[in-house]
């Protein structure tokens, strides 16, 4: 079928992309395009080139070889990305996306062979950082990023980036705290353990010096590592909040004075063990609630994917500022692959802009000089000049920010079962110790204070305030291994409150793949390879569709090669001539309203038919409808309503589907709905959503690749585990209810305790043994019945 | 007996270096990163010997 002239398909060295018909040959390797060559040849002088052998193909394709990271000169934008400089060394880290196996490893920590001004290189993999300290006198900012970018490891740069790490907060030194904790609470347990077994009375001496020790131990646990439960309560306190911290902080400081008033007053052993294992286990529980994720940020806006400086001309001269002194009036120059930062009006050159960050929506649209050209599209093809109308924080896009979702700190979260209960917890206490005090104390006042500490003692909510944590860590894991990330632990009790869900229709429940495409025309085999190879010069994501669609095929010479931004291809192979795109193109005439989107197809003058482009909707769309019987359903959606008649078998009650939604309508639909006391999850996509992902009770984003950008969530969900949905919402549901039964479990353990404190007769021995045995059912039961329903969910 | 006393000085002191040795390694930042390690353990070091060939 295929003449012998015709290549069999090459695939790169560097990138692993098939190569084009004219690609590069040195040393016998192919390579796709002139960068990923390049890249080859640095490597190769540099005696680099074992980074082929850890790895088949570990480049990123580098289609676009040109630079531009003059602004990297300017020192008010060195200063904010540095992390320290003095008069020899700069140290910087960078964000590189592409860092994603061993051969990356390898070469961005051997970049002093390449430039020995580069002094020390660190990859930190799992949060995609490298940290360069180099010479700057030798090597500036700006030849680093160059550098970097040449042998293929360009650093995102991002306005958030230089933002993030004026945020960045000291951590609790937490894993310090359990060392303490976990330190003393070893050396207590078995300077303990002789008082348990008995000491003879001969051996008095050694009780005291046991005893002692244990008060030292405690003196660290009970004020370094316990310190924080004391400052949340008495800060919890003057909110006039009483939550859980407040009898874990009474009961620890009453487990410290019973202690050291037992030992010095040679009344008993006091419960320094106990003290020091409640502490140790309080804080693994605070240390498992913590769940990092290095790949994933939940606080993205705009900032994160706009540059950090942009072109300007001033006075005929071109020159980079950067993003925050840009302001009305300056003229701008976007280049192919830039974004425009703000609104602005087209003054020269052809727009062909992409919002897909924006809509969701990947198809590129045009727009003639003088148009108003809203912020956040990316400009394909040659580079224009845009006058700016609006300053960056005032845009069209980004003004949302503004709005007092994104200002306020919001109150209105749902509370969480444990703050629930936690209150009612703590006032039954207090009135069963004050109780047992006053029954003992016109009695025995000794015995009275004995009960009193006993029952506080024993009461201490440590199982109560260690099940949540266990059961929402192991719940996040599962939820972590159906590709679905979730924020903290708070958040999969939102989910479980849940009873509106609110979606937008692009990006959300359609995707763009293949398997949308229909081909209405009959080919032969001979001409699907004309169109193959005629389309696959182009980087159209229609073309790129159409190619996919086609699967890979051998590739034809196209000759006379010509796109025509936002109409479509002209081109000659093997003497046949193609013209495929537009209906104004290929047919000349208008295109009619169609509902789907076509690209038409011409062979030497004979129209062949088109492609058509339907909306795909997600695998696992029928299920999502099966929740309308508990849940609300409503689609949100920023198109024109073309997909209405669609979209009922989705979304049948009358009412539910709004087109047309702006931005701001979409977080009025939110607001509106909570106003009706609804508790709302919004899943979304695109920067259009993150109004309503920002003011819903539960944001989702929901994105096909997790790395890529995504707008500020509670929750990022992968487009594979979208028809998992429901599962995921029947497993919250169990979660919250193992909260609940593993609550009744600690409240028994509480009652036997009790049992023994009213009667003001806690040995610590009895103590010692309830507090662990109680914490280790908790968490054994916690992590057994989250496995067991996320089996049941057939999420495992 | 009261070599107790000694013994326990010792066994105590000998955990307090440790807890140092585990600050001084946590403050270092051997805890911050702790998969990259695992990595870069499989890759080889060269240092030129492909260009002495």
């Amino acid at each position: 079928m295929t003449e012998p002239t015709i290549a069999a398909a090459q695939i790169c060295f560097h990138c692993g992309n098939d190569c084009p018909s004219d690609y590069y040959i040195i040393e016998d390797k192919n390579f796709c395009c002139q960068g990923c060559k390049s890249v080859y040849q640095i490597l190769s002088t540099n005696k680099l080139c074992s980074y082929y052998s850890y790895n088949d193909h570990p480049g990123a394709t580098r289609a676009r070889i040109d630079k531009r990271f003059d602004y990297l000169s300017a020192p008010a934008i060195i200063s904010e990305l540095i992390d320290y400089t003095d008069q020899d060394v700069t140290i910087v880290t960078f964000y590189i996306p592409h860092i994603h196996c061993s051969s990356c490893l390898w070469l961005l920590e051997q970049m002093n062979k390449i430039n020995p001004a580069v002094h020390y290189c660190r990859v930190d993999f799992l949060k995609k950082q490298l940290n360069i300290r180099f010479e700057h006198q030798k090597l500036s900012l700006q030849q680093l990023v160059e550098l970097l970018y040449d042998i293929g490891y360009e650093p995102l740069i991002s306005l958030q980036d230089v933002i993030k790490k004026q945020n960045s907060v000291d951590k609790d030194n937490l894993v310090q705290k359990i060392a303490v904790a976990g330190f003393c609470f070893g050396n207590v347990m078995l300077l303990s353990f002789p008082e348990y077994f008995g000491i003879s009375v001969y051996e008095q001496t050694y009780r005291y010096f046991f005893g002692w020790l244990n008060i030292l131990f405690s003196i660290p646990v009970v004020f370094y590592s316990g310190g924080g439960y004391f400052v949340s309560a008495w800060q919890n306190l003057r909110n006039r909040v009483l939550n859980i911290d407040f009898p874990l902080a009474l009961g620890i400081s009453v487990l410290f004075a019973r202690t050291v008033f037992e030992i010095i007053s040679h009344t008993g052993a006091g419960f320094a063990d106990t003290l020091c294992g409640l502490v140790f286990f309080l804080l693994v529980g605070k240390f498992v609630q913590k769940k990092n994720y290095h790949h994933i940020s939940f606080e993205r806006d705009y900032r994160s994917f706009f540059p950090v400086a942009v072109q300007i001309i001033e006075k005929t001269e071109e020159k980079p500022i950067p993003l925050f002194q840009l302001h009305t009036g300056h003229r701008m120059v976007i280049r192919h692959n830039e974004i425009i930062p703000a609104d602005a009006i087209l003054l020269k050159g052809d727009a062909l802009i992409d919002f897909s960050f924006v809509t969701g929506e990947s198809v590129p649209i045009s727009k003639t000089l003088g148009e108003i050209i809203y912020a956040g599209g990316r400009q394909t093809g040659e580079a224009i000049e845009l006058e700016v109308i609006k300053p960056v924080s005032q845009s069209y896009l980004t003004q949302l920010w503004n709005n007092e979702a994104f200002t306020l700190q919001q109150h209105n979260r749902m509370q969480t079962f444990n703050e629930r209960v936690s209150k009612y917890f703590t006032i039954v206490l207090l009135v069963i110790a004050f109780g047992t005090l006053l029954f003992w104390l016109h009695a025995d006042y000794k015995r009275g204070f004995a009960a009193f500490t006993a029952v506080l003692i024993v009461a201490c909510p440590c199982a109560l305030a260690l099940s949540t944590p266990f059961t929402m860590s192991a719940a996040l894991s599962i939820f972590d291994r159906n590709s679905f990330y979730i924020k903290n632990t708070e958040v999969v009790e939102h989910m479980a409150n849940i009873d509106t869900i609110v979606m937008d229709k692009t990006g959300t429940i359609t995707t763009g793949d293949s398997n949308s495409v229909e081909i209405e025309a009959m080919l032969t085999d001979s001409q699907k390879q004309l169109v193959y190879s005629a389309c696959i010069n182009s980087i159209h994501p229609l073309c790129r569709m159409i190619c996919q669609f086609m699967g890979n095929m051998a590739r034809l010479t196209a000759i006379n090669y010509k796109e025509i931004p936002g109409m479509g291809i002209r081109t000659s192979i093997n003497g046949h001539h193609l013209v495929i795109g537009s209906t104004q193109l290929v047919l000349g005439q208008r295109e009619d309203t169609a509902h789907t989107t076509k690209v038409h197809l011409m062979i030497d003058n004979l129209y062949l038919g088109y492609f058509s482009f339907a909306h795909h909707y997600r695998a696992g769309m029928e299920k999502i409808t099966s929740l309308r019987s508990s849940y609300d359903l409503f689609l949100l959606s920023g198109d024109q309503d073309h997909e209405r008649y669609e979209l009922v078998r989705f979304f049948k009650e009358k009412g539910s589907m709004h087109f047309n939604q702006s931005p701001q309508d979409k977080l009025d639909f939110i607001i509106s709905k909570q106003a009706d006391g609804n508790k709302v999850m919004m899943i979304g996509d695109g920067l259009n959503d993150s109004g309503a992902l920002k003011q819903s009770d539960l944001g989702v984003a929901i994105t096909d690749n997790v790395n890529n950008f995504s707008p500020g969530c509670d929750a990022i969900l992968d487009g594979k585990s979208f028809s998992k949905l429901p599962a995921f919402l029947q497993f919250s549901k169990d979660t919250v209810r193992i909260i609940h039964f593993s609550f009744l479990i600690s409240l028994v353990y509480n009652l036997v305790g009790l049992s023994f404190a009213v009667t003001g007769k806690l040995s610590p021995l009895t103590a010692a043994i309830l507090m662990p045995v109680s914490t280790v059912t908790i968490i054994s039961f916690t992590s057994i019945a989250t496995h067991l329903m996320a089996k049941r969910r057939k999420l495992i | 007996m009261s070599i107790i006393y000694f013994l326990i000085g010792c066994s105590i002191l000998l955990a307090l270096i440790f807890l140092a040795a585990f600050f001084w390694a946590h403050k270092s930042g051997q805890n911050d990163d702790l998969y990259t390690p695992s990595m870069r353990i499989l890759l080889d070091e060269e240092d030129d010997v492909p260009s002495e060939k």
